[in-house]
């Protein structure tokens, strides 16, 4: 009996959840631009990636250079 | 002529065509240096993925913008209303830049920083097309910060409604109380199911506990949620006009307190579950119909064209001025390309003024010192001197706007038949309630109440406003994908019931862009076509201009002697030939001087040979538009321009059509006003300012536009122009709303007999109408998304 009342009170507190949730998103505006979040976190990776190759180039070069040196 | 068949050289930046002036540096190739020096400015800052996220993203660069432009950004007046934050080391702004059109402009403008080291952030809004930039006041200027943005191509437009704008705040409140509404509806449900699936009566206690839950949850629904359908239904009864709102919230006030009774006394567990969900379905249907376009504005008035400040010559000085504060007596410096804010008298330059915008006429009238120039014109060609006569706010464009503006109460009483149908509804249900009310009376007095109240409950005209109001949204969305954009759900059934369409020429039924010559006369040789080119070349006027466009091209050929006579034509020598074109005063001066048409003469060598015929562009399909139109509907043109396609428009239009040309918006309005009186539903179309108070005038406004960036004036739809041809279509569609809204109406009426057997009998159980409403609104649902996905992919929509 009681369990089933506990488990009432367990799942309505888990929907009241998901609506302050759905308020909360409404709320910050998630759904007022469609267009450029996604694509920022694609830009972010892209300049991100370009900076690790860089780096990969330096690490690279200076191997080289240890190389020369070492012949 | 021989050339050859070379591969067209695109512009790096910009993706236009090179032509001959292009710039190559080593891999890419410009078109201009505005488009090189952008492209070396993201290079150097190492932002170039600009071009790899789409091809030739960039915005052309060849017409530059004014360097002074943006000077009265320094005014601090001017600053304090655009900025929308400032404390000592922060200040953001919003802009809108029109340019916006892909994802490298979002790479580019919210990399602002790395072109800038003194802007702080830069963030997009894409849908809007708004930039917020947060910048440090004391480092760099609001004026250096827009150079910046013109500089790599986005030119923010700042206009007179900037300057007293309340910043629109968009309602979520209806979002909120579908999001609470479904909540509640869906744990109601939930708690709901055990006493429909047979929970042992020994329960007791149990079942007490779910009954209560439900009577909580369904509280937010009653006063939350539904609050809209209260407001709605009271504003109407107090208006002394039934609309459909006001039976709804008796069933919903009825349904509440019949099962709050139940619950209470312990006699049965209450309808909360499907008023909950009768109360969700509806806001859903609510929210789908008032969708909005957030890029599109149906509201601009002349404060979005006008500038938000104009260059005052005081003291040989020219200073920034915020338009409001523009006073007769001074005189204002009007650059190229600028509108001219106020009436005025011309007072040095050569005023050649473009009125298209505010009358329609296809070209730009000569004005000389000492001449009214009306505001709304925009000057081409040199600076000119203007001596103010009105305020802004007196000027004749200005006043023509704000007069006579419908009243607001008389838009909000909307005359939907979704409102009238669910007037004759509603009696019906009552006397229907009457009835078994006087049955039960007479036979068992203690099932009165239980009888009436069922009644109510099953027959609220629920199912009525949830077939119109996703019929509506559905057909709002199809006819949006379409780039056909209304105002409101209204918009349909008003487009649906109008019987006589007013058609404007310039801009509407012809495009701007495009011009088609026509040459009359004697044959002319390929070498005469090229001498007659290179003398049209050195005049600026649009004529010579799109005739030097128009005809073939050669660098050889000088002009000597050249010379223009202001207002008439041009003359000088080419190839060792005189050659002269103008007007035909100028070209035939004993000629008589009264012509409807747009024609330039040509003369070679003292003798009249023929004549170029400018014709505007018709848009593609227009004569198969008109023709379908014509056969079902009155049509009238409306044009500000001269005669010169009267009989062209004859020809297309047919005899029953009225064409008036030389219209003034005035004009227009009047007439629009006439035919109002005679009982005509008129749909006017058109484009400019020149046709806005006839677009508010009309039962239906349709703003045509190029591109939906640009702006509309204030209208009931925005329709894009390359979609025009679809509007029979368009028509069909909106015609085919009331009959999908009627048939769904019947078969929810089909439903409500068979509830209404149980409800006059007093026994209506929360189970039959647990599973009735819902399976009544699910079938009308799938009945008005089918139905109305079906009828437009007949139309091809």
């Amino acid at each position: 009996m009681s369990v089933i009342i506990l488990l009432l009170i367990a799942s309505l507190s888990v929907s009241l959840i998901f609506l302050g949730a759905f308020i909360w998103s409404i709320k910050d505006k998630q759904y007022d631009d469609e267009f450029s979040p996604p694509m920022r976190i694609l830009f972010d990776d892209a300049s991100e990636a370009a900076k690790k190759t860089n780096d990969e180039m330096l690490l690279f070069k200076t191997e080289q250079e240890f190389n020369y040196e070492k012949f | 002529m021989q050339s050859k068949s070379q591969e067209k050289l695109i512009c790096s930046h910009c993706g236009e065509d090179c032509g001959s002036d292009m710039i190559s540096v080593g891999d890419n190739v410009f078109c201009c240096y505005g488009c090189r020096m952008v492209f070396g400015l993201l290079n150097e800052n190492g932002l170039c993925d600009y071009y790899t996220l789409n091809k030739m993203p960039g915005i052309n660069r060849r017409a530059d913008v004014r360097k002074d432009k943006f000077s009265f950004l320094n005014d601090e007046k001017i600053k304090n209303r655009l900025v929308s934050f400032r404390n000592g080391t922060e200040t953001h702004i919003q802009l809108y830049l029109p340019q916006i059109h892909c994802s490298s402009c979002l790479y580019l403008l919210e990399n602002l920083r790395r072109l800038d080291k003194r802007i702080i952030s830069s963030t997009l809004n894409f849908p809007r097309k708004e930039i917020t930039i947060i910048f440090n006041e004391n480092e760099i200027s609001l004026r250096a910060v827009v150079e910046l943005l013109c500089s790599i191509g986005y030119e923010p437009y700042i206009s007179l409604n900037d300057m007293n704008r309340e910043k629109p705040t968009v309602s979520r409140k209806l979002i909120y109380q579908l999001g609470v509404a479904g909540f509640c509806f869906a744990n109601i449900m939930l708690l709901s199911f055990p006493e429909y699936l047979g929970l042992a009566s020994a329960e007791k206690n149990l079942r007490n506990v779910f009954r209560s839950i439900n009577l909580l949850l369904s509280l937010p629904v009653l006063f939350y949620s539904a609050q809209a359908f209260f407001s709605s239904a009271w504003k109407s009864l107090r208006n002394k006009f039934l609309n459909i709102d006001a039976p709804i919230a008796i069933a919903i006030l009825v349904t509440f307190s019949r099962s709050v009774y139940e619950v209470v006394s312990g006699t049965g567990s209450g309808y909360f579950d499907s008023m909950s969900g009768i109360v969700f379905l509806m806001l859903a249907g609510r929210v789908l119909q008032e969708k909005t376009y957030q890029q599109l504005s149906f509201d601009r008035d002349f404060n979005s064209y006008f500038p938000i400040a104009v260059n005052v010559l005081k003291n040989g000085l020219d200073v920034p001025t915020p338009l409001p504060e523009i006073k007769p007596g001074d005189t204002l410096l009007i650059h190229n390309d600028e509108l001219i804010p106020v009436d005025g008298i011309l007072s040095r330059g050569k005023a050649f003024i473009d009125y298209s915008f505010v009358t329609g006429e296809s070209l730009p009238v000569e004005k000389e010192t000492g001449e009214m120039l009306y505001a709304g014109g925009k000057q081409t060609g040199s600076n000119i001197e203007l001596l103010v006569i009105h305020e802004v706010s007196h000027s004749y464009l200005t006043k023509l706007w704000n007069r006579e503006k419908k009243d607001d109460a008389d838009v909000e009483k909307n005359n939907s038949f979704v409102h009238l149908l669910s007037r004759y509804f509603t009696y019906i249900v009552l006397l229907i309630a009457g009835i078994a009310a006087c049955y039960w009376w007479v036979n068992d007095h203690s099932r009165i109440l239980n009888a009436v109240t069922a009644v109510l409950i099953i027959a609220c005209p629920c199912a009525l406003l949830l077939s119109s109001s996703f019929t509506n949204g559905n057909i709002l969305r199809i006819l949006g994908r379409n780039h056909f954009y209304l105002r409101s759900a209204q918009t349909i059934e008003d487009i649906a019931n109008v019987n006589h369409f007013v058609f404007d020429k310039t801009g509407t039924l012809t495009s701007t862009k495009r011009m088609d010559i026509v040459y009359e006369g004697d044959a002319l040789t390929f070498k005469q076509q090229q001498c007659i080119g290179a003398l049209a070349k050195q005049s600026n006027h649009p004529l010579s201009v799109a005739l030097a466009d128009y005809l073939p091209k050669s660098s050889q050929l000088t002009v000597s002697e050249f010379k223009e006579t202001h207002g008439m034509g041009i003359q000088g020598f080419v190839d060792g030939r005189w050659i002269a074109i103008g007007s035909k005063k100028f070209a035939v001066p004993a000629a008589d001087t009264a012509e409807d048409s747009t024609i330039v003469y040509v003369v070679l060598d003292h003798e009249m040979i023929g004549k170029f015929i400018f014709r505007y562009h018709y848009r593609e399909d227009v004569d198969s538009l008109i023709d379908w139109l014509k056969s079902k509907y009155r049509l009238s043109v409306l044009s500000g321009d001269n005669a010169g396609e009267g009989k062209y428009l004859k020809k297309l239009f047919g005899p029953n059509t009225g064409i008036y040309f030389h219209q003034t918006p005035e004009n227009k309005m009047n007439y629009i006003k006439t035919l109002n009186s005679h009982g005509d539903k008129i749909a006017m179309i058109g484009d400019g300012l020149n046709d806005a108070v006839a677009l508010r005038e009309s039962d239906v406004g349709i703003a045509i536009t190029e591109d939906c960036n640009n702006f509309t004036p204030a209208s009931d739809a925005i329709l894009e122009a390359k979609q025009l041809h679809l509007l029979p279509a368009f028509i069909q569609l909106c015609r085919a709303n009331k009959k999908i809204v009627m048939a769904s109406f019947i078969l929810s009426i089909v439903y409500n007999i068979t509830g209404l057997y149980f409800a006059v009998q007093g026994n209506l159980s929360p189970l039959v109408a647990a599973i009735l409403m819902p399976a009544s609104s699910i079938s009308i649902l799938l009945i008005t998304f089918g139905s109305s996905n079906l009828v437009a992919k007949s139309l091809r929509l």
